[in-house]
């Protein structure tokens, strides 16, 4: 559970990061290589640009397929599901990150 | 041979074969010849100079993909960098197969602008988030889809080509 925990939080290569855009090809300047640096992220950016990637399944893909959490790429895609839009989708997005990035980052300080 | 690539000044008849040939790059040394009233020897000839000297770098065919049934879209990326990088971000560009052309600006910004081509919106922005957005320097990328081509021609060919000819809006 640590080595996952550990493997989870760690600080991905810049290829591997993930970029957040606006639409398709508008790239905005904004990237996350770690978990952390997602959810300071999903702070920052506009609202516009997450409805744009929940609604393409970009932020559960990349969190299952690049950090390796299975678990929360279920959490946001019952977000998707949910057809939030604006700052509630803000919101519950960040939500759910950061109560993700709590408990892994629980695990691994009851390990030491 | 190594031929050097030194200017050459070209004279009427080469501008002409040039024009001819940028008409129609598939026919021959005695067509050429006989449409300018000289010796496909000469043709030939003045070819080869210019092809040597790297005035005429291909011959190429220009191919129209729909008709081919090769269903793609075409989008220009606008790519915002560091300047430190934007020559590497320019060189990287450039070794894509379906990165067609790319160009470095300076407006207010340091801008690199580059036509790419992908099969579809999704593999469009696939490769622009994969290959593109990580490269060190790339600060923002604006990207808009080509809907309806109105014009591509190649640069017209000649010594004294009036670029600023405008059309007469009366007629």
């Amino acid at each position: 559970m640590v080595e996952s925990a550990s493997r989870i939080l760690r600080k991905v290569l810049r290829e591997e990061a993930f970029y957040f855009f606006s639409s398709i090809g508008n790239y905005i300047g904004e990237k996350a290589a770690s978990l952390e640096e997602f959810s300071e992220k999903i702070k920052e950016v506009n609202s516009k640009s997450l409805e744009f990637h929940l609604n393409r399944g970009d932020f559960e893909k990349w969190v299952d397929e690049v950090l390796g959490d299975a678990g929360l790429a279920e959490r946001i895609k019952e977000l998707r599901n949910q057809k939030l839009v604006g700052n509630r989708l803000k919101d519950e997005l960040y939500l759910t990150i950061l109560e993700r990035y709590n408990e892994l980052k629980t695990d691994l300080l009851q390990s030491v | 041979m190594k031929i050097k690539r030194q200017a050459i000044s070209l004279d009427d008849l080469d501008w002409k074969i040039l024009q001819a040939l940028q008409e129609n790059a598939k026919q021959t040394y005695s067509e050429t010849g006989r449409l300018l009233n000289v010796a496909h020897s000469t043709i030939y000839e003045r070819l080869k100079k210019m092809e040597e000297h790297g005035i005429i770098k291909k011959y190429t065919t220009v191919v129209n993909f729909e008709k081919a049934g090769m269903k793609h879209i075409t989008a220009v990326m606008t790519i915002i960098t560091d300047p430190k990088e934007s020559e590497n971000v320019a060189e990287k560009l450039s070794e894509f197969n379906n990165v067609l052309e790319v160009y470095t600006s300076l407006s207010e910004e340091l801008l690199i602008i580059a036509k790419v081509v992908a099969e579809d919106q999704s593999k469009l922005h696939s490769f622009i988030a994969h290959s593109v957005a990580p490269f060190p320097g790339v600060l923002r990328i604006r990207t808009s889809i080509i809907t309806k081509k109105h014009k591509e021609e190649d640069f017209p060919v000649g010594p004294n080509i009036n670029l600023s000819k405008e059309v007469d809006a009366d007629k």
